[in-house]
């Protein structure tokens, strides 16, 4: 931005922020916060050229501008309007906007396999958290959904393309993060797919990112694979010293094993930056590699926000209760019965961490 | 004082008349009572022998389902236990491998999955949350025993029998006669 730049006056749902020009009418309501910033599926701020293909962001423009006050005749894309000085935007407070919403939703779940008990992605999909808020409760799609065989990207990341909502998130973090992009969409309209040509491996350092900034379950971490559901596990900040990246990451753990390594997320689902004012996007070897609580130093409980399923454990503000009975009793309470001597669940030997990809029958019938 | 309702009664405290003084009276009264009840029908029934029937909606022990193949319908989403206000279900998934699609209907299935029965408290909330039809309350109820270990239900306590290679046993737990 130039010096001296004028900034320009917006009202979206009657709230009026100031922002430079250039910016466009999402990161506006974005400053804003709360209900008023538009949901996005395709839109990644950190991404360059994202946006624009999902149309969850559709917003009204009820006057354009001061200088030309008539609104505009259509809804449009909020990610890819900029904004003009005087513009009356409505977002949830137009009924023509919430009705498009639930199209749209309709829309992008007319492929989706809504495989939610299988996904890996559940509890923190950002499909999921569009439909339950924005969606209708049926569907009016009748025919076959389009379905395709998994795919392995690499032994490291697992493809779904039958989940793919098409939002080329992943096709922009790996040419922008990688700069060797072997993977694209390939064919188009219905028949259109995020694919690699003859399924070429993905080797360069930063490719698992593609797994963060998928919206959906259609990339996913093949080492957590199964593992144990989002909301089961605890989410924790921690960091390492990485020579490839920065090295501030997010744990996903149970008990004392490290399930799934990801990046730290802000409140808009994508990556945060990190202490170096940089993205904090994380490398391969801390996402894949780095299972061990020795290879990292926690620092605190990460904030989930309340209205997450992952919050579930409440983690963050856990408090545990003084243990009062060997002060009154003057020796430990008797263990009438030991639970892990009995369950077959979480047992000693099968380290669920330590195996590569999911686990099979054969690591259970040990 | 004003009582709040006319309902308030006053307790009486009169001295005992001479027929009450004599309790035999009162004894026979009794008796006549207790003797008129061998007449009647009689409520109890025998309990192992005969079973009273269960009302439609009890929830007893749970059992997990099988589809018609005989598959496991449970894909370890783990609703039924963050659903589960005791916490008493723990389970701990795994990837079906090829050529065990005969076992488990989705590409993920329960590998472990376990109820503690001394933690549940039957409310049904597993099955209302379950996705796939798969745990459901069954009109049994939870045994007695005398050590607690025993009371943790894992998959081979909890898996309806196959109806594919045990008709019988499947038929017998759905209650088909």
């Amino acid at each position: 931005m130039a010096e001296g730049t004028p900034l320009l006056k917006v009202t979206i749902d009657n709230i009026t922020v100031e922002v430079p020009a250039g910016t466009t009418i999402l990161n506006a309501a974005r400053k804003i916060g709360g209900d008023v910033a538009p949901p996005a599926m395709c839109y990644y701020s950190k991404l360059e050229g994202s946006g624009g293909k999902c149309r969850t962001c559709l917003v009204e423009v009820s006057k354009g501008s001061e200088k030309d006050p008539r609104p505009m005749p259509k809804l449009v894309a909020s990610c890819r309007t900029t904004v003009m000085d005087g513009m009356e935007v409505k977002n949830i407070t137009s009924s023509k906007v919430i009705d498009a919403r639930q199209g749209v939703v309709e829309f992008l779940l007319i492929n989706h396999p809504l495989d939610c008990p299988i996904c890996d992605q559940a509890g923190e999909c950002d499909l999921q958290d569009l439909s339950y808020e924005h969606g209708k409760e049926a569907s009016r799609y009748e025919f076959e959904k389009r379905t395709f065989h998994k795919i392995n990207l690499g032994d490291k990341i697992q493809l779904h393309m039958t989940r793919c909502i098409l939002c080329y998130r992943c096709v922009f973090a790996a040419e922008q993060l990688t700069q060797q992009r072997e993977h694209g969409v390939l064919d188009r309209g219905e028949h259109a797919e995020i694919a690699t040509y003859i399924e070429k491996n993905l080797q360069h350092d930063f490719i698992g990112n593609v797994i963060d900034v998928c919206p959906v379950g259609a990339l996913t971490d093949k080492t957590f694979r199964f593992k144990n559901r989002v909301w089961f596990t605890k989410p924790v900040d921690a960091h390492r010293n990485c020579t490839k990246c920065c090295g501030e990451v997010r744990l996903w753990m149970r008990g004392d094993e490290v399930f799934r390594v990801t990046a730290r997320r802000d409140e808009w689902g994508e990556v945060k930056e990190a202490s170096n004012g940089k993205t904090g996007w994380i490398c391969n070897e801390c996402r894949f590699d780095k299972k061990h609580v020795s290879d990292w130093v926690i620092e605190k409980p990460t904030h989930i926000n309340r209205h997450s399923v992952i919050s579930q454990g409440h983690y963050e503000k856990l408090q545990k209760p003084q243990e009062f009975l060997p002060d009154l009793m003057h020796r430990e309470p008797r263990l009438i019965m030991d639970i892990h001597n009995v369950s077959e669940v979480n047992r000693t030997n099968i380290d669920l961490s330590e195996i590569k990809g999911p686990a099979h029958s054969t690591d259970f019938n040990k | 004082m004003q009582t709040l309702t006319n309902r308030a009664k006053l307790v009486e405290r009169k001295p005992l008349s001479f027929i009450e003084k004599a309790y035999l009276w009162n004894i026979l009264k009794g008796l006549i009572i207790t003797f008129s009840h061998i007449f009647k029908k009689k409520p109890t029934i025998q309990y192992p022998e005969v079973k009273r029937p269960f009302s439609p909606v009890f929830r007893g022990l749970h059992v997990l389902n099988r589809d018609e193949e005989g598959r496991e319908r449970c894909t370890a989403c783990g609703l039924c236990a963050v659903a589960c206000p005791a916490e008493a279900i723990t389970m701990e998934a795994a990837e079906r491998l090829p050529g065990e699609e005969h076992l488990y209907r989705e590409e993920k299935y329960a590998a472990r999955y376990e109820i503690n029965m001394l933690r549940c408290i039957f409310c049904g909330l597993c099955e209302e949350a379950c996705p796939k039809d798969a745990v459901y309350l069954s009109e049994t109820f939870a045994g007695a025993n005398f050590n607690r270990e025993s009371f943790v239900f894992g998959k081979e306590n909890l898996l309806i029998p196959n109806p594919k290679t045990d008709p019988e046993g499947y038929a017998k737990a759905k209650g088909i006669n």
